[in-house]
């Protein structure tokens, strides 16, 4: 697939690593600042044109024209949005995706239309991470928290402690345990390694492990990983940028919520959006005004300014002070790893999250939902079969059927409103929702073109 | 440094490059010319040694950084020179060639030189034949091009490659996005140029195996020819233009020709300045040897000398070496012209040596615009190629590359000298080698038979170091690449 990616921020280099580690892809990236791209191409295999991104003599030279996929995300919404619609009348590109941060465009949904605004896809790195976070306080213990088929299905990973009801057992007694609960753990992590968990996998104090579950039974299966923490009350948000505001504007009905903002003047602007969320000036890292606001009774504290630095060392204090739980947003993936194994309890990589979403639009087959998971190293997929036994390869066959790849697994099937855990003579039928996971991603051409129509079907 | 990846790398370009050791078997088996031992053991040798390095290390699965391509390419080229020999250095009841003999010929069939040390070349077996010129084939669009094209398990790594064995100043401009489909493509209009020249040289009324032959030495400018008469032995206008026409275009760089078959249309040619450039010189070169050559012959056969001398031009100013008359004796400055133009070479991003024309246009373009600078003092004058203004770091390359060319030059002059040879053959036999030319003047106008042993050692250097533009060479003995 041809991918046109414009601008080479952090998002835009993250797609292009992620999107050129796939062979079937040709990826060119358009930025203005030749020292950048030439520094991208040293260490991918893409094509890089400079150049303003929205203008047609540009698109051109990095061949528009027979491109698949714009992807345009760049740090305006506006060059964005006219890069669209530049690739749209000019070149006919049959798949554009922006990055549009303004939450004013994001709800005008009247203006994406075929003839205004032809975007095909928004995504707004903003409101992912916030709405991430979001379900990581909706479900404490959760390391992650992602959803599948509408949120019917969520899947989520939770590191195992001594208090697992399940933690030194067989999963098979995992059923004995819930008997009444539809979910199923579909891979664990020990050491850094993967494994499709088989019946007789012993969860083990320290596995990551990953489950899917109908939405109301997470808290229960997380139990069977570790303590249940009590409900979050108490949140800190320090940094009051765009991700600060929306999460403080989520969460204030629910919790009690302080950010904390350095500038007064923006303080200010977002005392009057919140309504009854505490705004305090100050700087994150100031131990006074921490213990001053009670920190030490804190459920969560976020760090979420935009200097990583800031927030993993403002974190780091916030933990030491007495915060049951600190997550710090994290761009770089060499910081993810260092700081995941000592005080901080979650990085938020906005990276990653973006680059799910964004993958989802660049599979073939009709595939709803890519998350990307541990720092791509595995990819938990959601796609829709369709067609019948003899189009389709997977359609109307038992799971033990299926030719997937080594290190492929079917994990749940949803089925109109039904949720079925996937068994080796589940019959997979058409319209079917299947919700994969795979740990091996140099697999996944393999897997997309299972869920491809052949071409009698058409 | 990442040598365990270096050296699996190594080991499969080389069990890679043992399989062009198979073809000439099926020629010499198909002109019954009992000379095929040479290449099975050639084969097994090459095969042999290349698995040995590959197989310890054959599960590092690690990518390649800068610095492992430059020790890649380097180390593959010596090592290639050196097995490439053995076929040539195995066939010893014809060819009788010491082992200087041989890497010598196989390096200047690699790096499409096209100097030789080999005479009676119409009496030797055809797949010997075959052979020189399969070397130069595959040296000219570069034969780590080709592993990128073929091997994808190189990766990101092959772009490492790419850059450290692609001629011209600009590397990182890719036809594609990816760099194994940029070097398919260019090994796809390589193929295509040989097919049409194999096919033309035949109408022009070459037999198969000889047009074939040429057709190889043809496109890659490489100067090798199964005859000692090189194209003289002809005698044919016909093939002479058919020759001029391939030359002229294997001197273009590739990626036009890939705009051109892509976009259907010659504007991508017009527009570019180094081809603009190019075609520009060639002529002029033309009209001044031609000219030249009717002032002090007279007018007696017009079309013999017109052909002739275009012929002349154009081989030696791409760089490809081909001879239909000896040029060394021709009149006036005519034979250190001709040698003086081979150092401008072809495009970048064609299979001639040289500095290469955009390195030279871009440096007469500076000289204008200091000359622009003293009549308008305080002007802004940025350097430009066709519309766009190049960076000043291309600029500044081009002038390290210049600088260092010319010491090289030197230094390599200076030791030629002391091996004995006169002030006009060690001059002609340096600039031959370097640009990756062929013939000199002198002593060496006919081939490098006569010069001593150390003498063809200093010409394989140069000739490593013109193809791989000095530099892929020069920092590996720089103290700056090795330390950590």
């Amino acid at each position: 697939m041809k991918i046109l990616i414009l601008g080479a921020g952090q998002v835009g280099s993250s797609a292009a690593y992620h999107l050129s580690r796939e062979e079937a892809n040709e990826v060119t990236v358009v930025d203005v600042r030749p020292d950048v791209l030439r520094e991208l191409q040293d260490r991918l295999d893409i094509r890089t044109v400079v150049g303003h991104a929205a203008y047609p003599e540009v698109l051109e030279r990095a061949g528009a024209n027979d491109a698949d996929i714009v992807v345009a995300l760049t740090d305006s919404d506006e060059t964005n949005m006219v890069a669209c619609q530049v690739a749209y009348t000019a070149f006919r590109t049959p798949t554009k995706i922006a990055r549009i941060r303004s939450a004013d465009y994001m709800n005008a949904d009247k203006l994406f239309t075929q003839d205004a605004i032809p975007i095909d896809v928004r995504i707004s790195p903003e409101q992912l991470v916030c709405s991430y976070i979001e379900q990581l306080i909706l479900y404490p213990g959760a390391s992650q928290v992602l959803d599948f088929a509408d949120g019917r299905v969520r899947l989520v990973g939770a590191k195992a402690d001594r208090d697992g009801l399940l933690v030194g057992q067989r999963i098979a007694t995992l059923k004995d345990h819930i008997p009444n609960s539809e979910g199923r753990i579909a891979a664990v992590y020990r050491e850094g390694q993967a494994m499709l968990p088989k019946g007789d996998t012993v969860i083990q104090e320290g596995d990551e492990v990953f489950f899917i579950a109908d939405r109301k039974d997470i808290r229960v299966f997380i139990s069977e990983m570790r303590r249940l923490e009590d409900p979050v009350r108490r949140v800190v948000i320090a940094g009051g940028g765009n991700i600060g505001v929306r999460l403080a504007l989520a969460l204030e009905q629910t919790n009690q919520v302080k950010l904390i903002e350095r500038d007064p003047q923006r303080a200010r602007q977002i005392s009057e959006q919140l309504n009854k969320a505490i705004v305090l000036v100050g700087d994150a890292a100031d131990e006074e005004l921490l213990l001053e606001e009670n920190i030490d009774n804190v459920d969560v504290f976020c760090g979420l300014t935009n200097s990583e630095e800031a927030n993993i060392l403002s974190s780091m204090l916030a933990k030491r002070l007495g915060a049951s739980k600190v997550m710090a947003l994290i761009n770089r993936a060499s910081y993810v790893d260092l700081v995941e194994s000592g005080s901080i309890d979650i990085a938020i990589s906005p990276q990653q999250i973006t680059i799910g979403s964004l993958l989802s639009h660049v599979r073939r087959g009709d595939v709803v939902k890519v998350h990307s998971l541990r720092r791509g190293a595995a990819e938990a997929m959601e796609a829709i079969a369709h067609g019948d036994k003899d189009s389709s390869k997977v359609v109307g066959r038992r799971i033990e059927e299926i030719e997937l790849p080594k290190g492929t697994a079917i994990v749940t099937i949803v089925r109109g409103e039904q949720t079925i855990i996937a068994h080796h003579d589940t019959v997979i039928e058409s319209d079917d929702h299947v919700i994969m996971f795979m740990t091996d991603r140099r697999k996944i051409e393999h897997l997309e073109s299972l869920f491809q129509v052949g071409v009698s079907f058409v | 440094m990442n040598w365990s990846s270096v050296q699996r790398i190594l080991g499969l370009l080389l069990m890679m490059f043992s399989l062009t050791m198979l073809p000439p078997i099926v020629f010499s088996l198909y002109f019954d010319d009992q000379s095929w031992l040479p290449f099975v053991e050639g084969f097994a040798l090459t095969l042999a040694a290349g698995t040995l390095i590959w197989l310890p290390v054959h599960r590092v699965r690690k990518e390649l950084r800068l610095r492992d391509g430059f020790v890649v390419v380097a180390a593959f080229w010596t090592v290639l020179g050196t097995f490439g020999a053995a076929p040539l250095y195995l066939a010893q009841d014809v060819l009788t060639l010491s082992f200087t003999d041989a890497v010598f010929e196989s390096m200047s069939g690699l790096t499409t030189t096209g100097a030789t040390v080999i005479t009676g070349l119409d009496d030797l077996p055809a797949s010997i034949l075959y052979y020189r010129q399969q070397l130069q084939w595959l040296g000219g669009m570069g034969i780590i091009v080709l592993a990128v094209a073929v091997l994808p398990m190189l990766g990101v790594g092959g772009m490492q490659l790419y850059r450290a064995e692609a001629p011209g100043p600009v590397k990182d401009t890719k036809l594609t996005p990816r760099i194994t489909e940029t070097a398919k493509a260019l090994w796809y209009v390589y193929l295509a140029f040989t097919i049409a020249c194999m096919v033309s040289y035949r109408l022009a009324g070459m037999g198969w195996f000889d047009a074939l032959c040429h057709a190889f030495s043809t496109v890659a400018i490489g100067g090798f020819s199964p005859h000692d008469a090189s194209m003289g032995y002809y005698d044919s206008a016909a093939i002479d233009i058919v020759a001029i026409v391939f030359m002229f275009v294997a001197g273009v760089n590739f990626s036009l020709h890939f705009f051109a078959w892509r976009y259907v249309s010659i504007k991508h040619y017009l527009k570019d300045p180094e081809f603009r450039a190019y075609a520009f010189i060639l002529c002029n070169l033309s009209i001044i040897v031609i000219a030249t050559l009717f002032y002090f012959r007279g007018f007696e056969s017009p079309d013999q000398t017109i052909i002739g001398g275009l012929f002349q031009a154009v081989s030696i100013a791409t760089t490809t070496g081909f001879t239909t008359e000896n040029f060394a004796v021709w009149p006036a400055a005519l034979p250190v012209l001709l040698i003086l133009a081979s150092f401008i070479g072809g495009s970048a991003g064609s299979t001639a040596g040289g500095i290469k024309v955009v390195r030279c246009l871009l440096i007469y373009k500076q000289g204008v615009r200091e000359v622009a600078r003293l009549v308008h003092p305080s002007a802004e004058i940025p350097v430009k190629l066709g519309n766009t203004a190049v960076q000043p770091r291309v600029v500044d390359a081009v002038w390290g590359f210049f600088s260092v060319y010319i010491v090289v030059f030197g230094i390599m002059l200076v030791a030629m000298m002391s091996t004995g040879l006169d002030q006009v053959t060690a001059f002609s036999a340096v600039a031959a080698t370097l640009n990756n030319l062929g013939p000199g003047l002198g002593g060496v106008a006919s081939g490098f038979m006569s010069v001593s042993d150390p003498a063809k050692w200093i010409a394989i250097a140069g000739m490593l170091l013109g193809r791989l533009e000095i530099f892929t060479l020069l920092v590996l003995i720089t103290p700056t690449f090795w330390r950590h």
